[in-house]
């Protein structure tokens, strides 16, 4: 069961992705362009797509904090509120700076994987050094013991 | 405002929401993409099967659109190379697993639980992403 329900919600965000228009990078970074708002230039969908799935998810979170446990298993995974540290705010900033270079992060990307047709090499060298990434990050992680809750 | 596309926007970014509230409510987990995706190749990690559908699902549900309605698809537009492609690879998946979350998991998930760790998270990734866009379109 709990495959199918994890399967059919990486559908439905693959979906809104899609649907969005959250894929293609060039309107997250016209929406990321504040500067280009004299000249006309600037989109504010991705604005609009936050609100309206923040909008949602906090109903979802009202409804979890009525629930003992979620439909199938024993507990909520959700990660401690241990507080700001160094590697938050660090992390954050890098991930910033690589979302702004390339306008991907990496829900899209990889939805974008399966309707890219000619920017397949590209999107794929995207994901290719994302999880080089994400693997160097478990290196450095396992080095240095945290607080519980971090990985989610 | 070019390229303004509220109404499919709104849609989407609901769709987006119902997704994480699903895999929040149905199995009790975060839909934090680079979370997930940590989980699968971390090595001794667990509970890989949640993990793997819920990623299978992603590119499913593109395809979703574009085998019915093609003309819903966006128009894909990558404009940069590959050697930038491969650093910026690298930094959104060193910097989301650092920062443990990235727009998904600090952004939709974080937010509405009022998570002080996620609002200081998407401030800080909102505010270096707009300020190298700044950077590579207005003063490079």
């Amino acid at each position: 069961m709990k495959p199918l329900i994890s399967l059919l919600a990486g559908i439905l965000f693959g979906l809104g992705l899609t649907i969005s228009g959250m894929i293609n990078p060039q309107k997250i970074l016209n929406f990321l362009d504040f500067a280009a708002i004299p000249s006309g230039g600037w989109d504010p969908t991705l604005a609009l797509v936050f609100v309206a799935a923040l909008g949602v998810k906090f109903v979802a979170v009202r409804v979890m904090k009525q629930r003992e446990t979620p439909l199938v298993g024993p507990k909520y995974h959700v990660p401690d509120n241990y507080g700001i540290d160094a590697e938050l705010l660090l992390g954050s900033t890098l991930f910033g700076l690589g979302w702004g270079l390339a306008g991907f992060c990496p829900g899209p990307a990889i939805s974008a994987l399966a309707v890219a047709t000619t920017q397949l090499a590209d999107i794929a060298i995207f994901v290719g050094s994302m999880f080089a990434g994400i693997l160097l990050a478990i290196f450095y992680k396992s080095s240095r013991p945290r607080g519980s809750g971090a990985t989610i | 405002m070019d390229n303004f596309t509220p109404l499919s926007g709104f849609a989407g970014g609901a769709l987006i929401g119902l997704a994480a509230s699903l895999l929040l409510l149905g199995v009790g987990r975060i839909a934090g993409i680079s979370g997930v995706m940590e989980g699968i190749i971390k090595p001794g990690g667990e509970r890989r099967d949640w993990r793997l559908a819920f990623l299978i699902g992603l590119p499913l549900g593109a395809i979703l659109v574009a085998v019915p309605a093609p003309e819903l698809l966006p128009h894909m537009e990558v404009n940069a190379s590959w050697p930038l492609l491969a650093v910026s690879g690298l930094l959104v998946g060193f910097g989301a697993r650092i920062a443990n979350g990235c727009t998904s998991g600090h952004g939709v998930c974080g937010i509405p639980r009022m998570a002080t760790r996620s609002i200081a998270a998407t401030i800080f990734y909102f505010g270096s992403a707009a300020a190298t866009v700044y950077v590579i379109r207005h003063l490079l």
